[in-house]
């Protein structure tokens, strides 16, 4: 169930981010590069709003017979020689996976960057058994030779870093001795890596998109790491989220190039790699033994209900790339592998109001995050859903804003108490105010005026205003 | 062989319950898209037209595209080798290399220049991945080309091995101006076909878009992560 990548509080979360100058630099820049490039390689195309729909149509169609396609997706896999497991919980899956590693007498495992495996914790779940797990996107690799730091974006994991941080965790953990230039820097991973896949004994990957109708998977990267861990380990264990699956070829391709575009302003990516089964008998590159791992983890108890759309997802980042909370709190501050809208939204889902209640309200409500999704998911009303299920369902309203309301509902009953709250609203709030702004607020105020000014209460009332207005007073 | 099945019908039920169903769906769904843009694009392409695209898209994807015909290929071949540095060489093993009149290159010039070439042998198992770990280039053959994207597409099998593309570090792929299509639209809808008629799809089919890079960085790009560092094509004239 933990995706949880942080002990401390959101207040916490977001004060150490909005803190992180670097960071947040590196945030602005990587949102106007990636948003200019996805607008130009959608606008491209002329007809957008057409792929737009087409790409909600199949993610919805699969939604709603998710139970068929994924029998048969099971079925085919089976009929080429792979093993399926379906796994109820995070840890099913982590069992089952840990179980096929000391079959095989494992040692060392190499991974393709997968958001499902790092939602389901399987790397300290491997390395507790006593496996050396290595992540081989340059970027995650990154993140585990820094000790595990957590990725803060679904598609750049290392982007709150700059080169200099990353020379220096090379020079610190790999006797890396050259300069901060990233070609440099990539190098030299290449050449630690090069080593791992040759003697890892079984690779693992996420999946883009599964295919029902051949059992096959497909896998979308830049750098061919997924292509190097699933051709030299003789074994492959491939784990996916339940709901990414499409009916053919045909819609795969389809979601792939919404993916792409949408992720990366690219029209493909340089790797896709759809795969199906173990390899053929006589072929000497290619895993011997696949098994692919099927996740639920909480996804069941979304569908059928009213946060079902959020499951149309395909991870492609661009809600994170235009959301204006992200941009100044970044990835971290989410608490969660999965940030942005649609961390906001899914994050609750999944591992609970407990950790995530706070989430939904880390949004203005300004609906870019909903108008950039390929596959048409509501994001923004989502959000505004989980404050209501927050406030009415689940009672978990902070106390001030329960108290504000309380206070509110009062007032706003009684017409002799309206009319007297909102006649000394300007008296008691004179002390706090200077000219017609509030700058130090106390209360629920403190945090609003922390970092803005709040309008002070007006001295004439609207009340006021219009009855002197009537009697032909100021017009204005 | 059939692989094993665990834990399905639980799994399953789950899911029906959840979609307000009593059992899981049995019948296959009908599919019935309202929206279908993908056919539109290039839709009335001549083949020159998609060369001129797939011209264009090879310079943003850092690709060089040779051109060249049937008779000036074992030229232009040498000469794209020469370019790249050289040998060591590794390839597939396809009869269309000596189809295409390279078999004097293969078995004569290269060896005599001192430049070693190894192709494919399944028989010879793991040596074909020494090797090609250690090759300059690595040949491999377009099965269908996406004008759109600058995307080759290879399938493996026992004389085709999937880290001929992947090993070494440059990657020279010939491309049959006749493997050309709009999108991968058209591949997808091949691929399919081959399932339809009863055939078993590769067990790797690799869509390939220039050589490896990332951008993990700083976003900085970074040419040649994990892959080759260079990539050319080579079109062929075979129409």
């Amino acid at each position: 169930m933990s995706m949880k990548i942080s002990t401390s509080d959101f207040k916490e979360r977001v004060d150490k981010g909005i803190h992180d100058s670097f960071m947040r630099g590196a945030v602005v820049g990587a949102q106007e590069r990636m948003g200019t490039r996805r607008l130009d390689a959608t606008n491209e195309l002329g007809n957008w709003e057409e792929w737009r729909k087409h790409g909600e149509e199949i993610r919805k169609h699969v939604l709603e017979h998710l139970d068929y396609y994924l029998k048969e997706l099971s079925d085919n896999v089976s009929k080429r020689g792979g093993h399926v497991f379906f796994a109820q919980t995070a840890e099913q899956a982590n069992e089952y996976i840990r179980g096929v590693i000391k079959e095989k007498n494992a040692k060392k495992v190499v991974k393709a960057k997968s958001m499902v495996t790092e939602e389901i914790h399987l790397n300290q779940c491997l390395e507790e058994a006593g496996c050396e797990v290595i992540e081989t996107d340059l970027g995650e690799y990154i993140l585990q030779v820094d000790d595990h730091d957590p990725p803060s974006h679904i598609v750049v994991p290392a982007l709150h870093k700059n080169k200099e941080q990353i020379r220096d965790v090379f020079t610190e953990k790999l006797n890396y001795q050259k300069t901060e230039k990233p070609e440099e820097l990539a190098w030299h991973a290449r050449d630690m890596l090069r080593q791992e896949y040759l003697t890892a004994d079984v690779g693992i990957t996420g999946c883009n998109f599964a295919v029902a109708e051949t059992g096959s998977i497909s896998l979308v990267t830049n750098e061919g790491n997924a292509d190097l861990v699933t051709s030299l380990p003789k074994t492959q264990i491939t784990v996916m989220g339940m709901e990414r699956l499409v009916p053919t070829f045909e819609e795969m391709e389809v979601l792939v190039s919404l993916l792409t575009r949408s992720a990366v302003g690219q029209k493909l990516t340089s790797y896709i790699t759809v795969l199906t089964g173990p390899s053929e008998e006589l072929d000497v590159d290619g895993p011997e033994d696949f098994h692919l791992v099927i996740v639920d983890n909480g996804r069941s108890s979304i569908l059928g209900g009213e946060f079902q759309s959020i499951l149309q997802c395909i991870r492609c980042a661009a809600c994170i790339n235009v959301c204006p909370v992200y941009r100044h709190v970044g990835g971290h501050s989410y608490g969660s592998i999965y940030s942005g809208p649609i961390g906001a939204v899914l994050s609750p889902l999944l591992g609970g109001y407990d950790d995530y209640k706070e989430l939904p309200y880390a949004s203005t409500l300004c609906g870019a995050c909903t108008e950039v999704c390929p596959v048409k998911i509501p994001l923004h009303e989502l959000l505004h859903k989980h404050r209501q299920t927050i406030v009415e369902k689940e009672g978990k309203a902070p106390i001030s804003e329960k108290l504000a309301m309380k206070a509110f509902g009062l007032g706003a009953a009684s017409p002799s108490l309206y009319n007297l709250g909102s006649k000394f609203a300007p008296t008691a709030m004179l002390p706090f105010t200077s000219g017609d702004k509030i700058s130090k607020g106390v209360g629920p105020l403190k945090a609003w005026t922390e970092i803005r000014e709040f309008p002070a209460p007006n001295k004439e009332r609207f009340r006021d205003w219009f009855k002197n207005r009537d009697k032909g007073g100021d017009q204005s | 062989m059939t692989g094993s099945i665990q834990n399905r019908d639980e799994f399953l039920t789950q899911i029906a319950t959840s979609l307000g169903r009593d059992s899981w769906m049995k019948n296959a769904p009908v599919r019935n898209w309202q929206h279908q843009p993908q056919h539109l694009v290039l839709k009335d392409a001549t083949v020159d037209e998609l060369v001129d695209v797939l011209r264009l898209q090879c310079e943003k994807i850092h690709t060089t595209l040779v051109e060249t015909n049937s008779k000036e290929l074992e030229k232009t071949l040498k000469e794209t080798v020469a370019n790249h540095g050289g040998g060591p060489i590794v390839s597939w093993k396809d009869e269309r290399f000596s189809k295409w009149g390279l078999s004097p290159l293969i078995n004569e010039i290269w060896p005599n220049e001192g430049i070693s070439f190894h192709e494919w042998d399944y028989t010879k198992e793991m040596e074909n991945i020494s090797f090609a770990e250690k090759a300059n280039v690595g040949i491999t053959i377009s099965e269908i080309t996406l004008a759109e994207s600058g995307t080759v597409v290879l399938l493996s099998d026992k004389d085709k091995g999937r880290t001929v593309s992947f090993l070494p570090a440059t990657l020279i792929v010939l491309v049959p101006k006749s493997t050309l299509v709009p999108r991968m639209t058209q591949a997808a809808q091949k691929l399919r076909s081959i399932h339809e008629q009863g055939n078993l799809v590769a067990s790797c089919v690799n869509f390939i878009t220039g050589p490896s890079n990332s951008a993990d960085i700083e976003l900085n790009l970074v040419v040649g992560v994990h892959g080759p560092v260079k990539a050319s094509y080579i079109l062929i004239d075979d129409l």
